[in-house]
């Protein structure tokens, strides 16, 4: 039960009519010879890791050392409840968990990567505001995570999913596909519609560097990851109404990677370019760490 | 495949911010702490690119200490590490080396140290917490953490292979993947064997009583 690119995904989920989580969970088993159970267990971990870290940046006042990020979450929650947002309620309620968790993360909480630690806020961002509407059970939220991660799976091993590598593209806008795929299954679509739901959102991702402020993951990463939970939801939305990518899945992975191969040095997590080396970027370093990180030793 | 389970991708469970700069950093650290074999009197760390430039905003300094202090990527001790270090009596120095032709940007040595031995590894951390080790003491390795390993330094002597491979085929042991580096020529060589099974530790002891072999460690990422 082995994939290697999202075509083959889809062809596996149809050919042996099993949605595109249970192919992933078939894969696991057969590369790492644990059992289902031992598999479903370890997920459910990493659930359950996923749901404190969107309860403690809703509810608990958390902020980063740095003080450049905390409290938007809780912000955006105390809106949703006055009821006159404009992008709607479902919405919001993804972007608040997302940044929710991304907060968690920038104050030294406990998260669960997906894909990385900088994007981590969307998957459970989109999960835990999805399951409740869908009344989906626990069993369908871990395989929730299954399917993004099948998605990842593809993307880590044809592109790349780290800043350092390929530009925030290859993080948040990784992590923004898987997402909108797993919607598409919960949801009740097609792996086809997976397929599409993940190429209509990495393409609105393409060509994102990675040039957070001091180096910190927090300015702008949070606010990606907002982001990003919006574009995954309406991704998935598109694809459910039957929108289909013209460029198909695995060659939209494939123009991130050769991006993410021609982005220069400085949009690359060094702190060196595009919003880090703006007057406001580099002011706040200055403040952080009393100067410059370039050459700075300890 | 670089990433061959789910698990790399959706996880690791880590203390934030950053999967490549903190978790892949502690784990490059624990690599270090496991083949030492104890704890060190001097931590030496040195960065390479991305790492240099932002190593201090994603506490990729405290990781790489945690790590060699035996913490998991998990592990709320982390953000406390060098504190931790201190109040035990190690020494941490680091080094920021933005001249050396790196392979990847996120790169770092670590070099430990006490009396009686000291190690050198190199790491990278290509993305979600995943690393691969790329060199040891001067052997240029090529070490994924995806399978457990077992490292065997010995003399550059004839049957070398043999003698260890006849241990592994008594305890019934499955080689995933095996390869050799040397510095020269009968000096001394570095064995890297990846199994599939977690191999006990008589096993190891075993390896280490052979003729000419200097050490054997066990490394299960």
């Amino acid at each position: 039960m082995q994939f290697k690119t999202v075509a083959e995904l889809v062809q596996l989920s149809a050919h042996e009519n099993k949605p595109i989580s249970e192919i992933m969970i078939l894969a696991e088993i057969e590369v790492s010879g644990r059992t289902r159970e031992a598999i479903m267990q370890e997920m459910y971990r990493n659930l359950e890791i996923m749901e404190q870290a969107v309860q403690r940046g809703t509810m608990e006042k958390v902020a980063s050392r740095s003080g450049l990020s905390g409290g938007d979450a809780r912000k955006l929650q105390a809106y949703i409840k006055k009821g006159k947002t404009l992008a709607g309620a479902e919405v919001l309620d993804a972007v608040s968990k997302a940044i929710a968790t991304n907060e968690v993360n920038a104050a030294m909480g406990t998260i669960v990567a997906t894909p990385t630690a900088g994007a981590c806020g969307i998957i459970p961002g989109t999960l835990f505001s999805i399951a409740p509407r869908l009344q989906a059970t626990r069993e369908a939220m871990v395989r929730y995570l299954f399917t993004a991660g099948a998605i990842g799976y593809v993307i880590a091993n044809n592109a790349f999913i780290a800043g350092a590598t390929g530009g925030c593209q290859a993080e948040v806008g990784s992590a923004t596909a898987m997402a909108a795929a797993a919607i598409v299954e919960m949801a009740g679509g097609t792996a086809e519609q997976s397929a599409h739901a993940t190429a209509i959102a990495l393409k609105n991702l393409l060509g994102l560097v990675c040039d957070p402020v001091a180096g910190l993951v927090e300015v702008p990463c949070v606010k990606r990851n907002a982001m990003g939970a919006a574009i995954a939801t309406v991704a998935a939305d598109m694809a459910l109404a039957g929108i289909k990518s013209r460029i198909p899945c695995d060659e939209v992975i494939d123009a991130m990677y050769r991006i993410g191969k021609t982005m220069p040095h400085a949009l690359r997590e060094t702190a060196l370019g595009g919003l880090a080396a703006t007057p406001t970027g580099k002011a706040l370093e200055a403040k952080i760490f009393g100067g410059p990180l370039k050459g700075k030793s300890e | 495949m670089k990433y061959r389970s789910v698990f790399d991708i959706i996880g690791p469970v880590m203390i934030g911010p950053s999967s490549s700069h903190t978790a892949g950093a502690a784990r490059i650290g624990r690599v270090a702490r496991v083949l030492f074999g104890r704890a060190p009197e001097r931590i030496d760390i040195t960065f390479f690119g991305s790492f240099a430039k932002t190593h201090k905003g994603h506490g990729t300094d405290i990781a790489i200490v945690g790590g060699v202090l035996g913490f998991d990527t998990s592990d709320k001790r982390i953000v406390d590490s060098l504190e931790i270090a201190r109040r035990s009596g190690v020494s941490v120095v680091f080094h920021i080396d933005e001249e050396e032709e790196i392979t990847h940007p996120n790169m770092a040595r670590i070099k430990l140290q006490d009396k009686e031995e000291s190690l050198e590894i190199t790491g990278i951390s290509i993305g979600g917490g995943k690393i691969e080790i790329t060199e040891i003491n001067g052997f240029t390795v090529k070490l994924s953490g995806n399978s457990p390993a077992l490292l065997v330094l010995h003399k550059d002597r004839f049957g070398m292979i043999a003698s260890v491979s006849n241990v592994l085929t008594r305890w019934q042991m499955n080689i995933a993947a095996m390869e050799v580096a040397r510095k020269s020529k009968g000096s001394e060589a570095l064995m890297v064997i990846e199994t599939d099974q977690d191999l006990p530790e008589d096993a190891v002891r075993e390896i280490e009583a052979i003729p000419h072999v200097l050490k054997a460690s066990l490394l299960s990422l």
